[in-house]
């Protein structure tokens, strides 16, 4: 039975995730094109859609607009916490893009004029016109939200939520901690980014802990009772942390209320807990330009079209990845550059005057349990009435109670398709 | 049922006090049908009351709509040192409770 999933997988992600099932232009239609095309944002949603924009329309002008000059990953990161990997590692630049023709500006993107079709450049004042825009923002912490979390506090008990400086520091604060100690993680409610993401960091800082400080232990203090991939990441921690991890939900009075940094104290409804070193994922919501260019609702986050996944906000402007309203499709590296290529095909195909194509998207999150063990989970959707859903039957979950060579052939796995979609979105 | 409250243990007089009660429990609707298609029976909690020193301070009626483990806050004026009951009532009459004392200055 497991088995048959995982080939049927297999073999539907070969058709989806490559180009080769996008359908072709006609080549008439895209020469007779030159509209002006900017990308807000150079993460795996934004990199990729200004990359496939230029393959699919390569007489428009494509403009990425992104403040950094290097990409610092998120996927994978985890294994940079855990002492697998290096920060340097992760990184990427803009140049492969670059080499395409893309124009890429690093600038902060200031504000989106919707009625005059323009986006201001914060530092180099200015700005750059657009027929369409596409915005791939990510997402940004609340700030308070969490009585007690702000940016200062997160210099002291990092999120680590975005790659880079934080999640240095959150592996540093483990390397400096005595043997002994309690890491404490405090995980949110959805919708967050990635959602199988805190148990595959709690997965390595426990097999951190029982390999190089067995006296110290791992808490998980959880605002809910179910998580993604949640029977697989209990089985894997009983067998492999069963005296480094303990996770409490909700139901178990896991939900923190506040925390204090000074003390380094989280608190439950009912309990204070003073923690070592603390990791606090706290509630998010789309990137802060989504606000201000008025495609974010009153949730934070950014409803869309699933058709082609244009803004139900604004017009002319189409918002993918992270920052989105696509449950079930979760906020992932892998949904954000599926969505970029196909909104990038649906934009090229309405600029050269043909029919769009239906919606059939696909993800799937790959989690380590250990240096060497990974899980997944994948889905398939398709657009019912303006809603994203999952196809029944499509997808599925890593089997239970396999055998390790199952789990470490995922790690394989979940390796290249880390090399396969960096390469996609910056090479 | 595991039981958790949070109540301070001392107060100043005429203070106002936060309390949290959480009971874990599955406030089964009796709505819902098992994998066989079978009817799961009903199995919620119907009544909290929460005394201080014999008088009823907060009371509540639950229905099938209340989710699964029942989480309450609420607050009371601190005028007495004395006891504070916690009570939880299903709908077959069995009841758990739990104790805390307030000591007020």
């Amino acid at each position: 039975m497991s088995k048959r999933v995982t080939l049927s997988r297999r073999h539907l992600l070969a058709g989806l995730a490559g180009t080769a099932a996008l359908p072709v232009l006609a080549p008439r239609a895209i020469a007779q094109t030159n509209a002006r095309l900017v990308v807000i944002g150079g993460g795996f949603g934004g990199a990729t859609a200004a990359k496939f924009l230029k393959h699919f329309l390569p007489n428009t002008s494509v403009t990425l607009i992104e403040p950094n000059e290097t990409f610092v990953a998120c996927p994978f990161s985890n294994l940079v916490i855990g002492g697998q990997r290096e920060i340097s590692q992760q990184a990427f630049t803009y140049d492969g893009l670059r080499a395409l023709g893309i124009d890429v500006v690093h600038q902060t993107a200031g504000d989106v004029d919707v009625d005059a079709h323009t986006v201001s450049l914060l530092e180099g004042g200015g700005s750059v016109a657009y027929d369409k825009l596409i915005m791939s923002p990510g997402v940004d912490i609340r700030w308070g939200a969490l009585e007690g979390y702000d940016e200062a506090a997160a210099e002291v008990m990092p999120h680590a939520w975005k790659a880079g400086a934080q999640t240095s520091l959150l592996r540093q604060q483990l390397e400096a901690m005595e043997d002994g100690g309690l890491v404490v993680m405090s995980a949110p409610l959805a919708p967050f980014r990635c959602p199988p993401g805190p148990y595959e960091r709690a997965s390595l800082i426990a097999h951190y802990l029982k390999t190089q400080k067995p006296a110290s232990k791992l808490l998980i203090l959880d605002a809910k009772d179910s998580f993604s991939k949640k029977p697989l990441f209990l089985e894997a921690w009983a067998k492999l942390y069963p005296d480094h991890l303990e996770w409490r939900g909700a139901a178990d009075f896991g939900r923190v209320v506040s925390v204090d940094a000074p003390t380094m104290t989280l608190s439950t409804d009912f309990e204070d807990i003073a923690a070592s070193v603390a990791n606090v994922i706290p509630p998010q919501k789309a990137g802060e330009i989504a606000e201000r260019a008025g495609v974010a609702d009153e949730t934070g986050w950014c409803p869309i079209n699933p058709l082609d996944f244009s803004s139900t906000l604004q017009p002319d402007i189409h918002v993918i990845g992270d920052a989105t309203i696509a449950a079930p499709m979760p906020k992932s590296a892998f949904s954000a550059n599926l969505q970029a290529k196909f909104c990038a095909m649906q934009i090229a195909r309405q600029v050269a005057g043909l029919d769009l194509e239906p919606t059939v998207l696909a993800n799937t999150c790959y989690s380590y349990i250990s240096p060497d063990q990974a899980i997944s989970i994948t889905g398939v959707y398709s657009n019912a009435d303006g809603q994203l859903a999952s196809i029944d039957g499509a997808g599925g979950l890593s089997p239970e109670n396999a055998d390790d060579s199952v789990r470490t052939a995922e790690a394989a796995q979940a390796d290249t398709w880390f090399r396969t979609i960096t390469q996609e979105a910056f090479g | 049922m595991s039981i958790r409250i949070s109540a301070p243990d001392t107060a100043s007089k005429n203070e106002v006090i936060e309390l949290k009660a959480l009971i874990q429990h599955p406030m089964e609707t009796g709505y819902r049908r098992n994998n066989r298609g079978e009817i799961i029976e009903r199995d919620i909690i119907t009544t909290f009351e929460c005394t201080y020193d014999g008088d009823t301070v907060f009371q509540a009626r639950f229905h099938p709509g209340i989710a699964a483990n029942p989480f309450l806050t609420f607050y009371t004026r601190a005028t007495k040192s004395g006891t504070l009951e916690f009570r939880w009532t299903d709908q077959n009459g069995q009841s758990w409770a739990e104790t805390h004392s307030l000591t007020v200055k």
